[in-house]
């Protein structure tokens, strides 16, 4: 069998077209590569989703964290100690199982103890929590001078917000948010060893290759294939978000700019 | 087989748990002899924190001493190291290490001992070493067995946060003024001497913030283990809170996973609380007569 049939097979196993049974011997080099980046497409799937819609919820929890208001600056504050101060992947279990309870409850809540939808959850609260304390800690940093020349040209309330503190605080909490955003790809690779079942062997990378180690009995091959494809993702994160960067840094003098550097340790 | 035994007793109440209710039965399911494995499991995951932490900046010290050094191809070991273990998910390195160095262990066994082999050890999907070079070995009692099973996950925890602790001292010692460094070299001090008498010394208040981070960091990793095959607090809370049945046991509930999870999540929110209260002491304390930003705060204070 030629690596372009393997290709047709297995490309989208994960996301449940094309060939449903994982091969069990004789696992070429072209199926680990195969499975694995089929795989991928899950994190990205999770990940995706995730950063984006934590990404506007983080913005809530940090302002509300900021604001003077101790009904809105306490439960933001337990939110975000809640979700940074204990392990993901417990915070995966305990959700899951929660589900499941809930499913017994009522139907309605069916889908959730289902990766797609409930791990998906987590991974939104999770990713809010510590984008919501890195955005809050860049509201802490904008500059005295950018508010009080706000201020001299008579901007209040939201047009205030809007026009200095927003686009500020971006632009400092990027390099700092992108290394958050890199990690929370990563930590997409715990939610089928938390719980969550495979559904008809559709799971994600991590999966894959752990399921090819346990089968070939070799560690030195699809755990190497997947590092490969998460440096790779790594990299286009770094790309995509350096982008954005230049463009939060556009009106400020070279010399200035904030640059986005790897830097990711942190583990949930 | 009785999934809770009926041993160890510690009230005398207990011995026939279907007639009690409330708060006693409650007393007697929490000190069922699988409960006090769930509770030395506790130990555990302190016993792994307290073997891993001090390995890992070994580990972490000797990545950034390798980094450090002058001959280029010894120090792109160093950064190599660090940057591949950052790179990459951690749950891949510790699935991968945990085959990876069993592997290695017994491939190394197998040449020490059994020379005379002449199969290939890798046979298509098996992995055969001669039954001498086995680890650990096929007749050695249980209690080995999980000993080398914990040994290999605190291994795997080094490594992984070796690279991390690496990357903070590597940091710290670029750190320490320059000027220090040359103060030594004028009291005609060798490389080696300043380094040890001078630089290490002194990293450490540079190391402290990436540290503290880095002890949160490893206390969140700790629930990993169960990943890595250890009867950790994991294990225990998916075994106990299943649901049982009556015939299997005197102590009969419905699915109490979410409940022991939550035991779970508030034991790591209140270590990581009392780590955090803990940690700002000793920064408070090591900032003391330093002349840094918060080493002045507090001269100006007193």
């Amino acid at each position: 069998m030629s690596c372009w049939d393997t290709v047709q097979k297995y490309a989208f196993q994960s996301i449940g077209y094309g060939e449903r049974v994982l091969p069990k011997s004789d696992i070429t080099l072209c199926d680990q590569f195969t499975l694995i980046g089929s795989g991928m497409m899950v994190n990205l799937y999770f990940g995706i989703l995730a950063v984006m819609s934590g990404f506007i919820f983080a913005n809530a929890l940090a302002m509300a964290k900021f604001s003077g208001n101790p009904w809105t600056r306490k439960p933001a504050e337990w939110f975000i100690f809640l979700f940074r101060g204990s392990p993901l992947f417990i915070q995966f279990f305990f959700a899951y199982f929660l589900f499941i309870y809930l499913k017994g409850v009522a139907p309605i809540f069916g889908p959730l103890s289902a990766a797609w939808l409930g791990a998906l959850i987590v991974l939104f609260l999770n990713t809010a929590a510590y984008s919501g304390e890195i955005f809050y800690g860049a509201l802490l940093s904008i500059p005295k001078g950018d508010m009080e020349a706000a201020d001299a040209y008579g901007l209040t309330g939201w047009s205030r917000f809007r026009k200095v503190m927003w686009p500020t605080m971006m632009r400092l909490a990027w390099p700092a948010y992108t290394n958050e955003a890199i990690f929370l790809f990563h930590a997409t690779t715990l939610v089928y060893f938390s719980g969550f079942p495979v559904w008809r062997q559709q799971g994600d990378a991590l999966y894959y290759a752990k399921y090819i180690a346990d089968k070939t009995f070799n560690p030195f091959v699809p755990y190497p294939i997947l590092a490969f494809y998460f440096i790779l993702l790594t990299l286009l994160v770094i790309l995509l978000f350096g982008l954005i960067n230049k463009r939060l840094n556009r009106h400020l003098p070279q010399a200035q700019r904030s640059k986005v550097k790897y830097k990711p340790n942190l583990i949930r | 087989m009785r999934l809770h035994g009926k041993r160890p007793i510690i009230f005398s109440y207990c011995s026939d748990p279907s007639l009690l209710e409330g708060l006693k039965w409650l007393s007697c399911y929490l000190t069922t002899g699988k409960h006090m494995g769930f509770y030395v499991s506790f130990g555990t995951v302190l016993l792994l924190l307290a073997i891993t932490a001090p390995a890992a900046l070994a580990f972490g010290f000797g990545a950034a001493m390798l980094s450090r050094a002058r001959l280029a191809p010894v120090s792109w070991i160093g950064k190599g190291y660090i940057a591949a273990v950052r790179g990459v998910p951690d749950i891949a390195f510790f699935l991968f290490f945990v085959i990876a160095l069993d592997q290695g262990i017994e491939w190394l066994l197998h040449q020490a001992r059994c020379p005379d082999w002449s199969d290939p050890i890798r046979q298509g999907n098996d992995f055969v070493v001669c039954d001498i070079a086995k680890m650990p070995l096929g007749t050695s009692p249980q209690w080995i067995h999980e000993t080398y099973g914990f040994a290999l996950a605190v291994l795997t925890f080094a490594i992984v946060f070796g690279a991390f602790a690496g990357n903070v001292l590597y940091g710290a010692m670029s750190s320490v003024p320059r000027a220090q460094i040359e103060t030594a070299e004028a009291y005609g001090m060798t490389r080696r001497q300043a380094f040890w008498r001078i630089l290490v010394p002194q990293m450490w208040v540079y190391a402290l913030p990436g540290l503290s981070n880095l002890w949160m960091v490893l206390i969140k990793a700790t629930p990993l283990l169960f990943l890595l095959g250890v009867e950790d607090i994991v294990y225990w809370a998916r075994e106990l809170g299943g649901s049982k049945m009556a015939r299997f046991t005197d102590y009969p509930h419905g699915d109490w996973r979410m409940w022991y999870f939550l035991v779970l999540l508030v034991f790591y929110l209140a270590f990581t609380r009392v780590s955090e209260v803990v940690l700002a002491r000793i920064t408070l304390k090591l900032s003391h007569g330093q002349a840094t930003v918060g080493g002045e705060a507090q001269r100006k204070a007193a």
